[in-house]
């Protein structure tokens, strides 16, 4: 398939693979920030090729896992009004939160759809005036301007039945937290191709300065991923530490302007909490003002509910990089895609699903 | 910063729509709730359908229920579909469909002409896989409690192989072919259901498939086991398989047929072809010294023409399907887990 062929290449991936054997001289230890790109890893079976200087840790880059199991709480709290058709991609649906998922709640009676886009959403609320339509924002800058415009088009059409619950969640503060955090052992990062396509890469620039840590703007394929790893340990083992962009059929500098409008336009950045690493301040956005009417949470009074984590779940420290998913006790026993302890077991871009399905020996 | 982390044991006591997607959760419910309470020698083979002797003759029987939503889809619809996938049981156990029951559930308000354009469509699916539809029954329930309607059919089959077919004659050395490309059936339900488009037209591949099973037992090839790639797709039928074998499998990703068009919407849609329902493929094991001569045979039907040998029986991998990426790295290839596609079958 054209597009998708020509960075599957056995021929110049094994290339790729030579390059960086011929480079690399130290240990070094990388982390990919977005979930796509560990299961390319893992499904592609890269880890194979790469020499054993260099060691792979999965970021927190899974929209899912890192959604507060409160608002998955809230989530399945306002799924079950009777009013509420409750519509969200499908990977949020069996996420546990404290007692049970947005699934069981579908197996109980709730109306719960999974939709392709936001938009679907919107149109769902235009067919059904009787109803209250509600959409789960989740993700990172890469769903904020499809979910941004989603609200946009409600509120300019006068739509009173549609709001959207929001979980939206920023990647470069994330970065600088794992980058502050005293026990650190990343020396550099493969940045989110996706995000950068709509935020551009200047932000990350001033990380990379800080922190003395290269960072490069990588694709999602195993081409793109074997050369960003490639262009990485080229500047550990050169002492530079700059960004860099191997995604460049798709990313450039400045970003996706009209959609960082729309972004900006409708959402605010605010502090959020992230599920097993706590809250990293300025790290979410939140509706504006002026599209408060919109927002989910407070449409419905939902009075409090009590939410709870539970002990064995390792996965702050898997979203961190400080854990693989086979290092938790759990792994594979009392946790598994069917009964899960924690999301990144069942996210589609979850480490942990990702090392069951592929890397489990 | 705080690092607790999440989430209690969720122990589900209700019934999930992933119970039914054909994966992981399917055998449980089969595991921890039918066979305990029917347990029997021709149950526990746990294979497409049961193999009985009646009279010194051996028969095969199996049944399945049909839901699919929408009721018509490209290249096919629920009645050929029921047809089609209990002819496929029956042949997968290696035996000539000979008869099938029909038993209907309609849905309160369905236009009568809706339900004849269904009844012809599985007229012409028995008359063209050779069975005759001997007996039926049908139910009526109230409005909005049934998706138009449900079919369910039953079938028996005489077993015309040779040899033991199923998991336990699986042997290492075996060759793995696929009988063609493989996703199309549940990209194309998919495709109409949430009303996506693409530039080709995807097209449900249901088919009968005794034709192309008699074809390799009349050429004398020893087949050792035969399963039809339905939920849970190709992956799934090939770790049932290896669940119940002595060995493992090793395939090779670059050499399982997969439609451009299908592929592309699987990637678009973020769904792994090899874990998509087929009504028209199946999956054939036979010694690695015959696979040349079972690959001519199948090619030659218009049915199996895209037939591809995709891997190895091994016994490394025991119990393990292990997939080489067309990179070269090795993975696991698991069963399904909870489902890809709700309802497609």
């Amino acid at each position: 398939m054209k597009y998708l062929d020509e960075y599957r290449d056995p021929a110049a991936v094994a290339r790729l693979a030579e390059a960086i054997r011929r480079v690399v001289r130290r240990p070094w230890t990388l982390m990919e920030i977005c979930g796509g790109q560990t299961h390319t890893i893992l499904k592609s079976g890269l880890p194979d090729l790469l020499p054993p200087e260099i060691t792979l840790l999965h970021g927190p880059g899974c929209p899912v896992c890192v959604t507060p199991v409160e608002l998955i709480d809230r989530a399945i709290a306002i799924a079950a009004r009777p009013e509420v058709i409750f519509t969200s991609f499908g990977d949020m649906l069996r996420v546990p939160g404290t007692a049970r998922s947005l699934f069981s709640a579908k197996a109980e009676g709730a109306d719960v759809r999974i939709v392709y886009s936001p938009l679907d959403a919107v149109k769902l609320a235009r067919a059904n005036p009787d109803r209250q339509v509600v959409f789960f924002a989740v993700g990172f800058e890469t769903t904020a301007p499809a979910n941004a415009m989603a609200v946009w088009q409600a509120a300019r059409e006068g739509l009173r039945n549609f709001s959207v619950l929001v979980a939206h969640v920023l990647v470069p503060p994330a970065i600088e937290a794992i980058l502050s955090a005293a026990d650190c052992r990343v020396n550099g990062f493969l940045a989110a191709g996706h995000v950068c396509t709509v935020m551009g890469y200047q932000e990350y620039e001033p990380i990379a300065v800080r922190y003395r840590v290269p960072i490069v703007v990588t694709g999602f394929e195993p081409v793109d991923l074997l050369e960003g790893i490639r262009m990485v340990v080229e500047q550990l083992e050169s002492g530079r530490a700059t960004v860099e962009n191997q995604y460049s059929r798709s990313v450039r500098r400045e970003g996706n302007r009209p959609a960082q409008q729309r972004i900006t336009e409708v959402f605010e950045v605010a502090n959020r909490k992230w599920r097993g690493i706590g809250e990293i301040p300025q790290s979410g956005l939140r509706l504006r003002e002026a599209y408060r009417a919109f927002d989910a949470e407070s449409k419905f009074a939902l009075g409090s509910i009590q939410s709870a984590e539970a002990g064995e779940c390792i996965a702050g420290l898997i979203l961190q990089g400080k854990r693989k998913p086979y290092e938790c006790a759990a792994f594979g026993l009392r946790c598994t895609p069917e009964s899960p302890l924690g999301a990144p077991m069942v996210s589609s871009e979850g480490a942990c699903a990702a090392y069951f399905a592929y890397a489990r020996r | 910063m705080n690092l607790v982390c999440p989430t209690p044991f969720l122990n589900e006591e209700r019934v999930l729509l992933a119970h039914g997607g054909g994966g992981r959760l399917t055998h449980q419910l089969i595991e921890r709730i039918f066979l305990p309470a029917f347990r029997n020698p021709a149950l526990e083979a746990m294979h497409d359908g049961a193999v009985v002797e009646v009279n010194g003759a051996q028969l095969a029987f199996t049944t399945d229920s049909y839901v699919v939503r929408p009721l018509f889809f490209p290249g096919g619809d629920i009645g050929d579909l029921a047809v089609n996938g209990t002819v496929n049981d029956l042949a997968m156990c290696g035996a000539r469909p000979l008869c099938l029951s029909a038993g209907f559930i309609l849905e309160e308000g369905l236009p009568l002409e809706t339900l004849r354009r269904v009844v012809d469509s599985m007229r012409r699916a028995a008359a063209c896989a050779g069975v005759s539809l001997v007996t039926g029954d049908t139910k009526v329930v109230d409005k909005g409690k049934g998706d138009g309607m449900f079919i369910n059919t039953a079938g028996i089959g005489v077993v015309e192989a040779l040899h033991p077919i199923g998991p336990a004659a699986v042997q290492p050395g075996d060759a793995i072919i696929v009988s063609g490309p493989v996703g199309a059936h549940g990209v194309a339900v998919l495709s109409v259901r949430e009303g996506l488009e693409f530039e080709a037209a995807i097209v449900s591949d249901t088919a009968p498939l005794w034709a192309p099973v008699e074809a390799l037992f009349k050429a004398g090839l020893e087949v050792h086991c035969l399963r039809d790639l339905t939920r849970g797709g190709l992956a799934t039928s090939l770790n049932e398989i290896a669940a119940g074998c002595p060995a493992g499998m090793r395939l090779e990703e670059a050499l399982i047929p997969v439609e451009e068009a299908v592929s592309g919407a699987c990637e678009m849609l973020g769904l792994d072809p090899l874990y998509v329902a087929n009504e028209g493929r199946f999956a054939a094991f036979v010694p690695a010294a015959q696979a040349g001569q079972a690959l001519e045979i199948l090619r030659a039907l218009p049915v199996c023409a895209g037939a591809a040998r995709i891997g190895e029986v091994v016994e490394d991998t025991r119990g393990r399907v292990v997939l080489r990426s067309r990179i070269g790295g090795n993975r696991v290839l698991d069963m399904l887990s909870g489902e890809q596609l709700p309802r497609i079958c």
